[in-house]
């Protein structure tokens, strides 16, 4: 087990390199002046060149390449263009809302999705699977951003239940936060919630059609613990895989989320970083993400050894 | 759903007729119905819709009536018109994107699948461009280079090829194995003929699934980026554009952002739909799976 894990966290080392290399690439093999665009169309030739100074554009390129990884290895991620500040720095002071916003559209993704799957899968072909699969398949289709603004227009505005945007930190209190957080994690949650029912119900359906499932009825089991007991815990690893695979929707969902929310997380430091066009601390957050990306793989193929013990390595 | 249109199709079997096809696909024929729709709204849009760029400062904000069907904005444009013009920008970038995406990932998929070699070094990049998320990798490439449509088309094509080479590789893989393959070998076929003319073709079925796939994620990345102004460039309508202007005045005038959000949602849903429908008729394996 402990050497699975170890080569598990070796494999991801490549992973990283490739990531590391390809942002590095970006900026060296993206036709046209990258510090001519960055520094704007009204910029002296003097700004042009100050940009490029930060960038370390005016250094030969293996230099460059040497300063970059040695950055990298230390935990440096870049500095700002316009601020100055590390993006390490820049990262932290806005990490809270995002984590929160992230965990939140989880559990209510998984809180809401799984119960769906299993009901439509145990009342297969009836109205309830239809409003779940018709739910799922409206679900990818409708953009964040709509159920954002519908969510904000229903709740909100209209009822004045919770309040329109913006973010209250934990230190005002978990209530202020949670109540903060209710429609964004709603609104990100959608997709997610619409991924996690249709694989959530697809196998369950594959595991009820199992003799043991067929055993358990007829010796009297009851039907809730027929269905949580024997089938979800069977049913569990393809489950536990999509909610690893939908976290990429999350991270770039997180961003626009933020955006609808007004929310001072990552996603608005992103998108500060894109008016400004601030390329260190976009590149920065890529390896960031990535990053959580790659660990978070990593934690779901280590939990499969627990749900599920026909798997050993 | 899945299971519901596979159980049908076993009940009729091989009954010919238009009217019975229609009948056993229903999704497909709704979502190809809309889709068309769209895009006739899309090249007509000159004929049926009012400059999407005309100022009009007497007529701001205004609330949807007989006149401007769907509302204007803070500049007195009518949103009508810049939905209208702004299928025309969805359709070119999900229709682009699905057909660069797919050749490279074809390419690369093929070569993967049959050369050892290639396999290692290209499936570890993939892996590395995976671990990006899509949209992130775009702005990237848009915060470097000037903003128009084509740079967008390629800032969202790069992030998908990935996935196509997957796919392709994988069925690749479970192809080469075949007899009829190691029979080609052995009486000498050459190795392009293999790739060209035994190995492609049983590639085309689940790649044309996820071409519909890439081309609905690829509109809803279009609208995300513009949203977040790193998209399409302002001065051309595109949905995204047009709610990201909208943002502002979402409280007083939520039209905006509300008319082109239920077109992209149409939109994605009917590309999706057509989607599952190939992958139950043309891939029953895939089916089974989902």
């Amino acid at each position: 087990m402990t050497a699975y894990i170890i080569r598990r966290l070796l494999a991801t080392i490549p992973v990283m390199i490739v990531v590391a290399l390809f942002v590095f690439f970006l900026l060296h093999l993206t036709p046209g002046d990258p510090a001519a665009v960055i520094a704007g169309d009204d910029a002296s030739p003097a700004e042009v060149e100050g940009v490029r100074a930060k960038l370390g554009l005016d250094r030969p390129i293996y230099e460059q390449f040497a300063i970059y990884v040695w950055n990298l290895l230390r935990g440096d991620l870049g500095t700002s263009i316009f601020s100055n500040l590390p993006v390490t720095t820049l990262v932290k002071q806005r990490l809270e809302p995002s984590v929160v916003l992230a965990i939140s559209t989880l559990v209510v993704a998984i809180v809401f999705a799984v119960p769906m799957g299993v009901i439509a899968a145990w009342k297969v072909r009836t109205v309830v699977d239809r409003v779940v699969m018709g739910f799922s398949v409206l679900g990818f289709a409708v953009p964040v951003f709509l159920v954002g603004y519908l969510l904000i227009y229903i709740f909100a505005i209209e009822l004045r239940w919770l309040p329109v945007q913006g973010y209250r930190p934990l230190s005002q209190g978990i209530g202020q936060t949670a109540r903060s957080i209710v429609l964004p994690a709603f609104a990100l949650g959608m997709v997610y919630m619409a991924l996690i029912a249709r694989i959530a119900r697809a196998s369950m359906l594959e595991v009820l059609s199992e003799d043991y499932i067929r055993t358990a009825h007829a010796k009297g089991v009851a039907t809730p613990a027929v269905l949580l007991r024997h089938a979800l815990k069977n049913a569990a690893v393809p489950i536990v895989t999509v909610i690893g695979i939908g976290l990429a929707l999350l991270i770039s969902g997180v961003v626009i989320t933020e955006t609808v929310f007004n929310i001072p997380g990552l996603g608005r430091l992103t998108v500060d970083a894109i008016l400004k066009r601030d390329y260190p601390i976009i590149q920065g957050l890529i390896i960031l993400f990535a990053g959580v990306k790659v660990l978070v793989n990593l934690m779901i193929d280590i939990s499969y050894t627990f749900l599920d013990p026909r798997i050993r390595y | 759903m899945t299971a519901t249109a596979t159980a049908a199709d076993v009940a009729a079997p091989a009954k010919s007729g238009a009217w019975d096809w229609i009948r056993r696909n229903p999704t497909i024929v709704i979502g190809v119905a809309i889709l068309v729709a769209l895009a006739v709204l899309a090249v007509i849009a000159p004929l049926i819709a009012d400059d999407p760029l005309g100022f009009d400062p007497l007529n701001r904000l205004k609330k949807p009536s007989e006149t401007f069907w769907f509302g204007t904005d803070q500049f007195g444009r009518d949103v009508y018109s810049r939905v209208v013009y702004g299928a025309r920008v969805s359709l070119i970038v999900g229709i682009s994107v699905a057909v660069i995406a797919t050749a490279i990932g074809l390419v690369i998929g093929v070569l993967c699948g049959y050369y050892r070699a290639v396999d290692d070094t290209a499936m570890r990049v993939m892996d590395g461009m995976m671990a990006i998320p899509a949209i992130l990798l775009a702005i990237a490439l848009i915060t470097l280079m000037k903003a128009s449509l084509l740079i967008v088309i390629i800032a969202i094509s790069i992030p998908e090829i990935p996935r196509v080479t997957r796919l392709v590789r994988s069925v690749v893989l479970s192809v080469r194995g075949q007899p009829y393959i190691e029979a080609a070998i052995a009486s000498g076929t050459r190795a392009r003929t293999i790739m060209v003319r035994h190995i492609l073709p049983s590639t085309f079925a689940p790649l044309i699934v996820q071409a519909t796939y890439v081309c609905s994620s690829a509109i809803l990345i279009e609208a995300g980026l513009s949203f977040l102004g790193a998209g399409t460039p302002p001065e051309i309508p595109s949905w995204g554009n047009v709610i990201s202007l909208g943002r502002t005045f979402f409280q007083l005038a939520p039209w905006i952002i509300f008319f082109p959000g239920v077109m992209l949602a149409v939109t994605v849903l009917a590309i999706n739909l057509v989607g599952d429908g190939l992958r139950d008729t043309l891939d029953p394996r895939i089916a089974r799976r989902m």
